[in-house]
């Protein structure tokens, strides 16, 4: 088991989960995020004064599947959240442990 | 069938013609002319005092919206999101506080017979103001509804200096500030200006007759001079202008400016204190000028920073209908558009550049948009206002005289300006006895934790947005 974590474009988020639901995967969490890389923030002018805003709106995808499943799911967030401009986000993928289903206590793989 | 029909109702129409004939064939004492005559005048006297009063009454409503939640909006979206409801608070405090001292003594102070400067006690307790007209100010709808009126004015102009102070002001302090500054402050200007034997006034023989329809004077410059006061007495909020004060909600704000604008029909068309063409005229330089300095501003904007932006649309429309005020019942539209125009630019200036240059925190341009717009539009009414539109001059015979510069009267440009001087030097004398004196007893700023914190925790206990 891994867990998959893609931060993207809050725009490519339709198209991220619809890609990542045609390769078979069937659960995600979704949270509205908000950070920077190395793309920096924009400017903003409000009466006058003028406010980086370094922090932008982004939408972090939190999965966590089995082994088999990893490559074709970054493949699918690859090929459907790039724009090809810089903002366009990271994924970093992780072990997991175990997993636990909370109705029932089963474990594991089967868990997910 | 349809000819039957017809048939009955020609008989139907016989009958009645019939009845009514023999109706009026019976002898009844005919009233003479002059009772009939009587009759028909007091007839069309209420008709047009209902007519007054309907829309006299609308416009106090749309006035008391400027408040809230016009104001409260505007001036709420503009602060960061922990300070929202302490600044809708102090524009609703207002609509209460100012009410209830109204109608003990601040209605008496401003439109009681008194001196040049002041009223005086004689309406204590609205004693006096009853549902019959008073000849001197309105002659149509009743004292009551005059004095209503003028209490939405009364109620918004302290709500406008709480931009000033916005973010770091303890409400107490502020309340105790607010309800003695209507006495200082605005009574007394509200009677020179608008006041029986006001000093200032132009209708009813003032020593120097000032135009001011709608309150320029009265509540731009007063409130927004004593804003500046405010601000530089109590100092930058902690980290201004270094750390970021952005609006929390330029939504808000929008909804609130365009409230500000409906609402300012019934500030400025009412001010005619009739429903009649005065009203509309009022009415269309009003909407003028907010299009016109909307665009202005928006424009200067574009040029600066290569964008238009909501925020200074709106902000733009609000200086636009501060600058009318003044105006609005003496000026042709095209003078309207021309007012606002330089309103727009003007205030964009005074906002942009001359804040930044002296660096005093006037937190939301209660200066930079009621002070300096209202000055300008003041200035504006002495070159503009045309008796074609409002013969407010008039000779012994009734003649009407010059207005404004456009008219040739030049001596109006310098009325103008004694009427703006008195309004600067009563608001900052005023404001700074005030201030001074609420800051020795109740204390006018919050902690610096409290202001970190925010207003809205350690002022009122509560948050704007608790969502649970």
């Amino acid at each position: 088991m891994q867990k998959i974590e893609a931060v993207i474009q809050p725009s490519k988020l339709d198209a991220v989960k619809d890609a990542l639901l045609e390769i078979g995967i069937e659960g995600m969490t979704i949270l509205e995020a908000r950070g920077h890389g190395r793309q920096k923030g924009h400017t903003e002018f409000y009466r006058g004064r003028e406010y980086t805003v370094d922090l932008l709106p982004k939408v972090k995808i939190e999965m966590v599947v089995g082994d088999e499943l990893v490559e074709k799911a970054v493949q699918a967030i690859l090929s459907s959240a790039r724009s090809g401009k810089i903002g366009d986000g990271k994924i970093f993928i992780s072990k997991i442990d175990d997993a636990i289903r909370i109705r029932n206590d089963e474990r594991g793989p089967s868990a997910l | 069938m349809r000819f039957r029909l017809l048939r009955y109702f020609l008989a139907l129409v016989l009958c009645i013609s019939a009845v009514s004939a023999f109706a009026q064939s019976t002898p009844v004492a005919a009233p003479s002319t002059a009772d009939r005559l009587a009759k028909l005048e007091a007839q069309t006297a209420q008709a047009q005092s209902s007519a007054d009063n309907a829309w006299m009454l609308v416009s106090s409503a749309l006035v008391l919206m400027m408040t809230g939640p016009g104001l409260a909006l505007f001036y709420g979206g503009l602060v960061r999101k922990k300070n929202v409801l302490s600044v809708m608070m102090q524009s609703f405090a207002m609509m209460a506080i100012i009410t209830v001292m109204w109608g003990i003594v601040n209605y008496s102070l401003a439109f009681g017979p008194g001196t040049s400067f002041i009223g005086s006690f004689h309406n204590l307790f609205l004693h006096g103001v009853g549902l019959n007209p008073d000849p001197d100010y309105a002659a149509t709808i009743p004292a009551q509804t005059f004095m209503i009126y003028q209490l939405m004015f009364a109620i918004i102009t302290p709500a406008l200096i709480t931009g000033a102070f916005a973010e770091r002001m303890k409400f107490s302090g502020m309340a105790a500030f607010l309800i003695l500054w209507s006495i200082v402050v605005y009574s007394p200007m509200a009677h020179m200006v608008w006041g029986k034997g006001g000093l200032l006034n132009a209708s009813l023989g003032g020593r120097f007759p000032c135009l001011d329809f709608a309150g320029g004077t009265v509540v731009h410059v007063t409130s927004g001079v004593s804003a500046l006061v405010t601000a530089i007495y109590l100092g930058k909020r902690i980290g201004y202008p270094k750390e970021p004060t952005p609006p929390h909600s330029v939504v808000l704000s929008f909804i609130g400016a365009c409230l500000l604008w409906v609402g300012w029909f019934g500030f400025n068309a009412g001010s005619a204190l009739n429903a009649g063409s005065l009203a509309t005229s009022a009415f269309v330089n009003t909407h003028f000028a907010a299009a016109a300095a909307a665009l202005s501003w928006a424009a200067a904007e574009w040029i600066r920073n290569g964008k238009p932006s909501a925020l200074g649309a709106i902000s733009g429309a609000v200086a636009g209908l501060v600058a009318i005020t003044p105006a609005a019942g003496f000026v042709t539209p095209m003078s309207s558009l021309i007012i606002g125009f330089i309103a727009g630019v003007f205030c964009y200036f005074m906002v942009i550049k001359v804040k930044a240059i002296f660096g005093y925190d006037d937190s939301l341009d209660a200066f930079g948009v009621h002070g300096a717009g209202g000055t300008l539009g003041a200035i504006l009414t002495g070159i503009f206002a045309t008796n074609a539109i409002y013969p407010i001059f008039k000779d012994k015979n009734g003649n009407p005289l010059p207005s404004g510069v456009v008219d040739g009267n030049w001596h109006q440009v310098l009325n103008q300006f004694i009427g703006i001087a008195l309004a600067w030097v009563i608001s900052i004398v005023g404001t700074l006895v005030l201030l001074k004196i609420v800051d020795m007893t109740i204390g006018l700023r919050v902690s610096r934790e409290h202001e970190i914190e925010g207003l809205d925790i350690t002022q009122h206990g509560e948050e704007g947005y608790d969502h649970a």
